[in-house]
């Protein structure tokens, strides 16, 4: 059976050049770069020669490259590390109502802190209002933490406007850029933003590995304690395998964008177009333009998400959805319902997403196989039935 | 999360898929925020259930816990199907992961609904 894998938003393979430039450091080359001799000079060189790669991604310097473990632990170094850092000047953070689960999360924590969180509603497209964020911005708002593109729909939220406001405000801001780095370019310069996450596994680089790009001049203090590592922002024996993955992977995506962008809007239109020839009743989720174009997020109507990604892996298409039977909760969505999509529709959600190694062949696969699907779980639907007659 | 073989085969090849005609009773359970709606018909004679189909919206664990219930109940007795518990039907598909227990109330419940419909209707006709 032939195997697609379209789950590019969830990770990638780590590709072999990447998993090449890593082995040494698992092997001849394992030294401790803290340490002074022979051993710890060569990973410290590979470590310093990583953050020049990872700086190249954000167009800043070097030493606002901190490496961390992931997405999530920059994301959390971002949010909580700015929070206790400014927590005199105020304890006011906005976020949008579409951010990632490690943004969401540590607001959480935070308000048990003490903090006081607003969440900015979102349009149909998931689009913040800059108007909102405008009017509320206070004298103690500390942070905005707002996401360059979203996860579930590859939807890329024009920034620009929000980083001007805040920092018209003197108010840091701190973007999730896991999904766009790599896709769209984050250049701190043209884009002024304070904080911004990344992580490799999502650039067919490692898992286990990310970074967070920190303004020269940035409050923020360290969440995890023991040592000067990362300018003691990040305490912790560096993951210099891993931070020399990152750097090649950056490297690698940075390289070949634009053709590998064309490949992947070919693969994603082609899809999408003969998707609705063949299925109807289907919906596209997020902005129908301003979008990465690896990623498609897709409702099929009257049937449920976590049914489809199971026959589709049946026929070796992997996939991913927003319903609540898939994310472990009893709710669908919390990006799909800040976009007032209705529940039904979001938990028929499914989230297409391309990668480098796919191939158009895929698309004709995934598209043999997915209609019959459909059709068959809508033929036991009660709710297609109902929406029919 | 993994689903046992059975609860994969009875997904894949569900039992007893469909609408009944002049049902004797109807049990629709859940809602579309959850994710699962489920609705059962059932065909009573003689104080037994005769024909039984479901039509689903939901995922693997809701489909299968339906067809695995149309299987349980399918020529018993009012009386022995009103005691089919979601265990019951949890056991039947060899478990269910942890956090898709509730899709085997549904299924019961879905069930207990029609027995109860099935005896108003009866009590009105009556």
């Amino acid at each position: 059976m032939r195997k697609v894998y379209l789950d590019h938003s969830a990770t990638t393979p780590v590709h072999p050049e990447v998993l090449e430039a890593m082995l040494p450091y698992y092997k001849e080359k394992f030294g401790n770069p803290s340490s002074i001799h022979e051993y710890g000079k060569v990973a410290k060189v590979a470590l310093e020669e990583a953050r020049e790669k990872v700086a190249k991604l954000f167009n800043c310097s070097p030493y606002e490259i901190y490496f961390t473990s992931g997405g999530t632990e920059s994301d959390n170094l971002a949010i909580k590390g700015v929070a206790f850092a400014n927590k005199k000047k105020g304890k006011h953070i906005i976020i949008s109502s579409v951010e990632h689960h490690a943004v969401l999360e540590s607001c959480k924590f935070l308000k048990k802190e003490g903090y006081e969180i607003t969440y900015l509603p979102v349009d149909q497209y998931g689009f913040v209002d800059p108007f909102d964020l405008k009017k509320n911005i206070k004298d103690d708002t500390i942070l905005v933490s707002i996401m360059h593109v979203n996860n579930e729909t590859g939807t890329i939220q024009p920034i620009e406007e929000l980083v001007r406001i805040a920092k018209e405000k003197g108010v840091y801001f701190h973007t999730d850029a896991v999904q766009s780095a790599g896709k769209i370019p984050i250049d701190v310069g043209k884009l002024p933003v304070d904080l911004a996450s990344i992580s490799a596994h999502k650039i067919y680089g490692p898992k286990g590995v990310g970074a967070i790009y920190i303004r020269k001049g940035t409050r923020i203090i360290p969440l995890s304690h023991g040592g000067h590592h990362e300018r003691s922002r990040r305490a912790g024996t560096e993951n210099i395998p891993g931070i020399v993955g990152l750097g090649e992977a950056v490297e690698m995506v940075l390289k070949d964008m634009d053709k590998h962008n064309k490949h992947l809007k070919n693969l994603t239109e082609t899809f999408f177009k003969k998707l609705k020839e063949t299925v109807k009743d289907i919906q596209l989720n997020g902005h129908p333009e301003k979008r990465i174009p690896s990623t498609l997020n897709i409702s099929f109507k009257g049937v449920e998400g976590e049914s489809i990604i199971l026959s589709l892996d049946m026929k070796g298409v992997a996939v991913a959805s927003g319903s609540a039977c898939t994310s472990g909760s009893l709710e669908p969505s919390h990006v799909l319902s800040a976009m007032r999509i209705e529940p039904a529709v979001a938990q028929s959600s499914i989230r297409f997403s391309f990668g480098r190694e796919n191939v158009i062949d895929d698309v004709d696969y995934t598209l043999s196989v997915l209609p019959e699907i459909i059709e068959r779980l809508r033929s036991m639907s009660p709710i297609y039935a109902q929406s029919k007659k | 999360m993994s689903y046992s073989d059975k609860v994969i085969e009875h997904f894949t090849n569900p039992r007893n898929v469909g609408e009944i005609e002049n049902p004797d009773g109807v049990g629709e359970v859940g809602n579309p925020v959850c994710g699962d709606i489920m609705k059962l018909f059932i065909k009573v004679e003689n104080d037994h259930i005769v024909d039984v189909k479901f039509k689903t919206f939901g995922c693997g664990a809701a489909i299968a816990t339906s067809s695995m219930i149309t299987e349980l109940v399918k020529n018993k007795t009012l009386e022995e199907a009103e005691k089919i518990s979601r265990k019951t039907v949890a056991d039947a598909l060899d478990g269910l992961p942890k956090n898709k227990l509730h899709c085997s109330n549904l299924a019961a419940d879905a069930l207990h609904k029609a027995i109860e419909d099935y005896k108003k209707r009866k009590k009105s006709n009556a």
